[in-house]
């Protein structure tokens, strides 16, 4: 027989990937004002950008480092729709008379967000997916900079470099985590899709991919498209999140930030965004102590600001030196067991319990 | 628009080209040999400018001995880095080693914060060298003339370098086929650690000029120069020393004429019109205006 493993059992996956994220997340969802619940929704927020970064980044191998410019699009656009006619007609007098009037609601801002920037991304594709390797990573960067000369500069529009405040908090647990789901859905189907499978074989070999009928062009434009229209969602969220949103949220840190989290996830793996998210925004809460001096066996040390970043620079290193694909690689674990129907059915199948029972006393033998 | 503004401009431009061009070489000599942008570059050049800051307040060591020691200093982080974080992974995919690349820079940056702070530092230096004179119509600042004149003595020196010595002779090499000179005897480590060298010191002497035109050093300070450097690399043909040079001439000039003829609503967008003036380069000529056209690049 074949030994099985405790990750094998549909039932423990279940209970790992489902039952307690989702008992995590009803929890905090119940209190909205606690510090755990900001730390959950920005580990959202980041898991759906991550996940449209991978789409690019790993899966069609154009190096992007352009997000944070996707990002700000939506933010701005999106925010466009959910404020207030006041504070449009004070912070961006420049906007046409029928937008200041209008406020719809948040998904169909978010919407908005995302076209706009997918838009964005197709007019840019065209020149960005000439370039190869480095050069379309320098060429997205310089599109950051762009974006946030532009920002700063029509003030108009943008209100300068001082930001727009008072954006509606509308990402919550419920909202964030409802794109994060639809998000990691539109990725895990597009990529057993024949479309995606030619994404893949167009990373793996343009030339071989190319002569069994792929169009590298609309292929790269529209996976940049679809990554960028991602982007501006999480742009969206992330500026409803922090209800100020100023060019300098979305500058070159956080496009750096964004890649960081897919290469130590693994870009290759959309379930690695999320175990990529996860420790990027759980470790930093862990390290927080350090900053301020922790006494630690009687030795006071000394306050060091920036130390978490530091750490998180070095473990990047050395990921890179000793575990290249990321911490997940190409295993998709967390997401075939959320989208798939043998996970939730196993709660009513006998043998499924026989087999969770199986490994554990497999081990005791063992042992 | 008088001419004397115009070329005032000019020499600006050639002023601000003549550091990129310090800063484009170190990029251009390590991207030619490794095919790595080491986007760490721009911060070496801040710990350069640190290092001068420390000797000279702190330490009281005269302006030129704190250059050369912090040269020294940076030397060392130079190789360092080179022998951590891109040594290991020499064979590894561009962007594996651009990502490390990334890190590095992020770590100094966290690191010179932690030391000091994140707050400007003043950055003064002595008034004889930025008193400006003037010389019929244009006025210049002794530290403009030192500037052309280093730029120019490490342009030469490194040309001969490059074109007449043993090991420059071995970069050359490496940087057309690493395999082939490893072949025939060349010692890679030796080539990538003295190239890593030659861009930390010029790193710093830019730095310096840098932070004598701002006036002011914080952690970020190499950051965008650096990048800017490095566009100024792609447009000239990154690998090419002379492309390196006249790519940063290009862009110094274009910068600081787009800043003084656009119209002041525009001149914000100085930095943006760079890259926009690197991305229309790559359209046209994706090896860069004075790069091979042998072999695929971008």
């Amino acid at each position: 027989m074949k030994k099985t493993r405790l990750i094998d059992c549909n039932l423990f996956r279940l209970l790992c990937f489902v039952i307690i994220p989702l008992a995590v997340l009803v929890i905090f969802a119940l209190k909205p004002k606690s510090y755990v619940t900001g730390i959950i929704i920005t580990m959202g927020i980041y898991i759906v950008l991550c996940a449209s970064q991978n789409l690019i980044n790993g899966f069609s191998g154009m190096f992007s480092m352009g997000h944070a410019a996707f990002m700000a699009i939506g933010a701005y656009i999106s925010a466009f729709f959910t404020l207030s006619t006041n504070v449009k007609q004070s912070m961006t007098p420049g906007l046409p008379q029928w937008l200041i009037n209008t406020q719809i609601p948040f998904g169909f801002a978010l919407i908005i967000g995302g076209l706009a920037a997918a838009i964005v991304a197709v007019i840019i594709g065209f020149p960005v997916c000439r370039t190869k390797g480095h050069y379309l990573s320098v060429v997205t960067l310089a599109l950051v900079v762009v974006v946030k000369a532009v920002i700063d500069n029509q003030s108009d529009l943008t209100n300068g470099s001082r930001g727009i405040a008072g954006v509606p908090a509308k990402s919550n647990i419920v909202t964030v985590y409802i794109c994060v789901v639809i998000t990691l859905f539109v990725m895990y189907r597009l990529l057993r899709s024949a479309y995606g499978r030619g994404l893949i074989a167009m990373r793996d070999d343009p030339v071989a991919a190319q002569t069994l009928g792929i169009n590298l062009v609309t292929k790269k434009i529209s996976c940049f498209a679809i990554s960028a229209f991602f982007a501006g969602v999480g742009g969206g969220l992330w500026g409803h999140y922090l209800t100020t949103i100023s060019s300098s949220n979305f500058y070159f840190m956080k496009s750096f930030d964004i890649v960081e989290i897919s290469i130590i996830g693994g870009m290759f793996s959309m379930s690695g965004a999320i175990v990529g998210s996860a420790l990027f925004t759980i470790l930093p809460e862990f390290l927080a102590p350090l900053e301020g001096g922790l006494r630690l066996g009687g030795i006071k040390l000394p306050t060091m600001f920036g130390l978490s970043n530091i750490i998180m620079a070095v473990i990047l290193i050395l990921l890179i030196i000793f575990r290249r694909q990321g911490l997940m690689g190409t295993n998709e674990v967390v997401l075939d067991t959320w989208f798939s129907k043998e996970t939730y059915l196993s709660l009513f199948k006998p043998e499924e319990y026989r087999k969770l029972a199986n490994v554990f006393r497999k081990k005791e033998k063992t042992d | 628009m008088t001419t004397s503004f115009i070329l005032g401009m000019l020499m600006s431009g050639l002023k601000l080209g003549s550091i990129y061009a310090i800063v484009a070489i170190g990029y251009s000599i390590v991207y030619g040999i490794l095919r790595l942008i080491n986007f760490a570059h721009g911060d070496i050049m801040t710990v350069g400018v640190y290092m001068i800051l420390v000797l000279m307040n702190k330490a009281g060591v005269p302006l030129f001995a704190s250059v050369i020691l912090s040269m020294g200093f940076s030397v060392v982080v130079g190789l360092l880095i080179e022998r951590l974080a891109y040594r290991p992974i020499r064979d590894a995919s561009e962007e594996a080693t651009l990502i490390s690349s990334l890190a590095v820079s992020s770590l100094l940056q966290n690191i010179l914060q932690m030391v000091f702070s994140a707050q400007r530092e003043p950055f003064i230096l002595p008034t004889f060298l930025t008193e400006s004179h003037k010389y019929g119509i244009i006025s210049l600042s002794l530290i403009n003339i030192i500037t052309f004149i280093v730029t120019a003595i490490f342009l030469v020196t490194l040309y001969f370098v490059l074109t007449k010595t043993k090991i420059g002779i071995a970069m050359r090499a490496c940087s057309e086929n690493m395999k082939a000179s490893r072949l025939m005897g060349v010692s890679i480590n030796k080539v990538v650690m003295f190239s890593f060298a030659i861009g930390s010191a010029l790193a710093v002497i830019a730095g310096l000029l840098l932070a004598g035109e701002y006036k002011t050093v914080y952690p970020t300070l190499g950051f965008v120069p650096g990048l800017k450097a490095f566009c100024a690399a792609v447009i000239g043909g990154i690998g090419s020393l002379g492309g390196a040079v006249a790519g940063a001439f290009i862009i110094g000039v274009a910068e600081m004429l787009f800043a003084g003829l656009a119209p002041t609503s525009m001149t914000a967008y100085r930095d943006a019109f760079v890259f926009l003036l690197m991305v229309i380069v790559l359209l046209f000529r994706p090896n860069g205006i004075f790069g091979s056209t042998e072999g695929e690049r971008s």
